[in-house]
């Protein structure tokens, strides 16, 4: 039995903001699978007991002192952007015309 | 002066120290290199003749007042393209980032300048650091100058690749699953992984935050070194940096370069040592191991049982935590915008952008990330392969309570053609197959030629415990000392 469906991988990829095309979703769902199928083996290890690990460093609550420092430059940060007006980036509709 | 190209750093920097060269010569040798080799080699995304003509001529204009010049000074170095350059494209080989140019500078690229490095430009790799052939980059893959037909290793083949063609002595690179190591064992040079936290993350486009690693490559060890302590330490701005001091791992290196390993205890994993590898392989693995054991050193099997299981569990952390980071290549601050009529919703442009902005592997990490991160999948996958995770770290740390390091082959195949690993992508996710666990763990480990194979480069990778960088450098450079460097052939 596969491990994931077309229409699973088409759902994923709606989550994941990616407008793959049928081709894509085609190739993606056998290959997804074969990756699956094969990492799926890490469900063999006897591990109900053991804790996570997250990260390696040991660190937690990394503090410093609230110092002001110069921060980047309005218009460097916008001169990176696709679209900028007024000091702000410029984004498509969020919203539907009758909300 | 003879061909300053094919001279190591060290030598280099002494050359420039001395007033024999000038850092502005020197650089325009390298320079010139990549302009003769480049377009067949295809090291570089983008070479900034400007800035290291002028970072050149700093340089010299430091040592003519006299003032006093790092060890690295004026040393020209490429840097992956996923690291942060002010004012220089930086892409991580995405077309989604085609032309941005960032507002700041890693802290890496800070300490380069700061040590004196002229920084060549800005080198190929597989698109987000997500592969290991470099065939996933979207300007079109580098190619191997052991065999221009074969890949060059990756995610950093470009880095890797620019050292053995010549085109830079020195070449930062970053280690998610081995995309440092595996890159120099098959292009015959050398690669390290420092500790993670040991270098900072602070400008690293995130691919895999709780394991990305930028570290140094280089022909020899001790330039590796070099470079590995002018960029390592701690960094207040990267939250998971190491606020320790950094082993001497120059020192290090020097003192295994006298050929002396008396009192070291080598432990050869006892699950990659064996199947799995290409015959050439572990040929040229065992013969180094021989000559490791006749510089002194004491060999004895190791087993680490949840090995096996680090692959598997890689490729569900790192897609996981790549399909988060990745999740601001949005269209709204930098890069691609694709499809904005006036009409489509910010979510179709998203949409529509980052299918176009993205290629088929990092969509499949992302797909597979988000599958793995999502409620009822999530204990089975994520939540296992963390805990698998803290079995390898349990692994690694009994292993030291016997030896000093860990060694194994580097990756298990010599550079393949390409072409012949792309449609199966299981099939490239094993080239990882021996330099993820270490990733996983975070402790440094190091690839250094040790061989060849039917006329290819083959790595033997040291691993260190966490925060003995000094330990790897150590037995990589007495290993180079018995076995010598590899030069490919003229291009």
């Amino acid at each position: 039995m596969a491990a994931i469906s077309r229409e699973e991988v088409a759902h994923l990829a709606r989550l994941s903001r990616l407008a793959v095309t049928d081709e894509e979703l085609d190739r993606f769902a056998g290959q997804l699978d074969v990756i699956l199928q094969s990492v799926a083996r890490i469900g063999d290890v006897a591990a109900d007991d053991i804790p996570p690990t997250s990260h390696s460093v040991p660190l937690t609550n990394v503090y410093r002192d609230d110092v002001v420092q110069p921060s980047l430059k309005q218009e460097d940060v916008l001169a990176g952007a696709p679209d900028a007006a007024e000091g702000r980036f410029r984004v498509p509709r969020i919203l539907d015309e009758e909300e | 002066m003879s061909d300053v190209t094919k001279m190591t750093a060290v030598q280099i920097a002494g050359l420039i120290a001395s007033g024999e060269a000038s850092a502005v010569e020197v650089a325009t040798a390298h320079l010139d290199r990549i302009a003769a080799v480049d377009e067949r080699v295809h090291a570089f995304l983008h070479v900034d003749r400007e800035g290291a003509l002028a970072a050149a001529a700093e340089v010299d204009a430091k040592r003519s007042r006299g003032e006093e010049l790092g060890p690295l000074a004026g040393v020209p170095v490429a840097v992956k393209d996923v690291i942060a350059t002010r004012g220089v494209p930086t892409t991580a080989a995405s077309k989604i980032l085609e032309g941005w140019k960032p507002p700041y500078d890693a802290t890496i690229v800070e300490r380069l300048r700061a040590a004196g490095t002229v920084s060549l430009g800005k080198t190929n790799m597989d698109e987000f650091a997500m592969g290991s052939s470099t065939e996933y980059s979207a300007y079109g893959p580098t190619n191997n100058p052991w065999d221009l037909g074969r890949i060059p290793g990756g995610s950093g083949g470009g880095s890797a690749a620019s050292l053995a063609a010549y085109e830079a002595p020195l070449a930062i690179g970053t280690d998610t699953g081995g995309s440092i190591r595996q890159p120099g064992a098959v292009t015959g040079t050398v690669g390290a992984k420092p500790t993670y936290g040991g270098t900072s993350r602070y400008g690293l486009i995130a691919f895999s935050s709780s394991l990305d690693t930028p570290g140094p490559c280089a022909r020899t060890v001790e330039d590796a070194a070099l470079l590995h302590a002018a960029i390592a330490g701690h960094d207040p701005r990267d939250s998971t940096s190491i606020p320790q001091p950094v082993p001497d791992v120059v020192a290090a290196a020097r003192r295994g370069a006298t050929g002396d390993l008396t009192g070291v205890k080598l432990g050869l994993v006892k699950e990659f040592s064996g199947e799995g590898a290409e015959a050439g392989v572990t040929a040229a693995f065992r013969e180094s191991v021989e000559a490791l054991v006749k510089l002194g050193a004491e060999v004895v099997e190791i087993s680490c049982p949840h090995f096996e299981y680090a692959l598997p569990a890689y490729y569900l952390i790192a897609p996981s935590e790549a399909s988060s980071n990745l999740a601001r290549f949005d269209s709204v601050r930098y890069g691609l915008r694709v499809g904005d009529d006036g009409n489509r919703s910010l979510e179709e442009v998203m949409s529509l952008t980052r299918e176009a902005g993205f290629g088929p592997e990092v969509k499949r990490r992302i797909i597979l990330g988000t599958y793995a991160l999502s409620s009822g999948y999530y204990d089975a996958y994520y939540g296992q392969a963390q805990k698998v995770r803290t079995l390898i770290t349990r692994d690694f740390t009994k292993a030291f309570e016997q030896v000093d390091v860990l060694i194994s082959p580097t990756t298990p195949f010599v550079a393949f053609p390409f072409g012949s690993r792309t449609s199966d992508p299981y099939q490239m996710y094993l080239a990882d197959l021996y330099t993820i666990p270490t990733n996983l763990y975070g402790g440094p480990a190091i690839s250094v030629p040790c061989g060849l194979s039917e006329g290819l480069p083959v790595g033997l990778q040291v691993m260190a415990p966490t925060m003995a960088d000094d330990r790897m450098y150590r037995v990589a450079a007495a290993l180079e000392s018995a076995v010598g460097t590899f030069t490919p052939p003229e291009l």
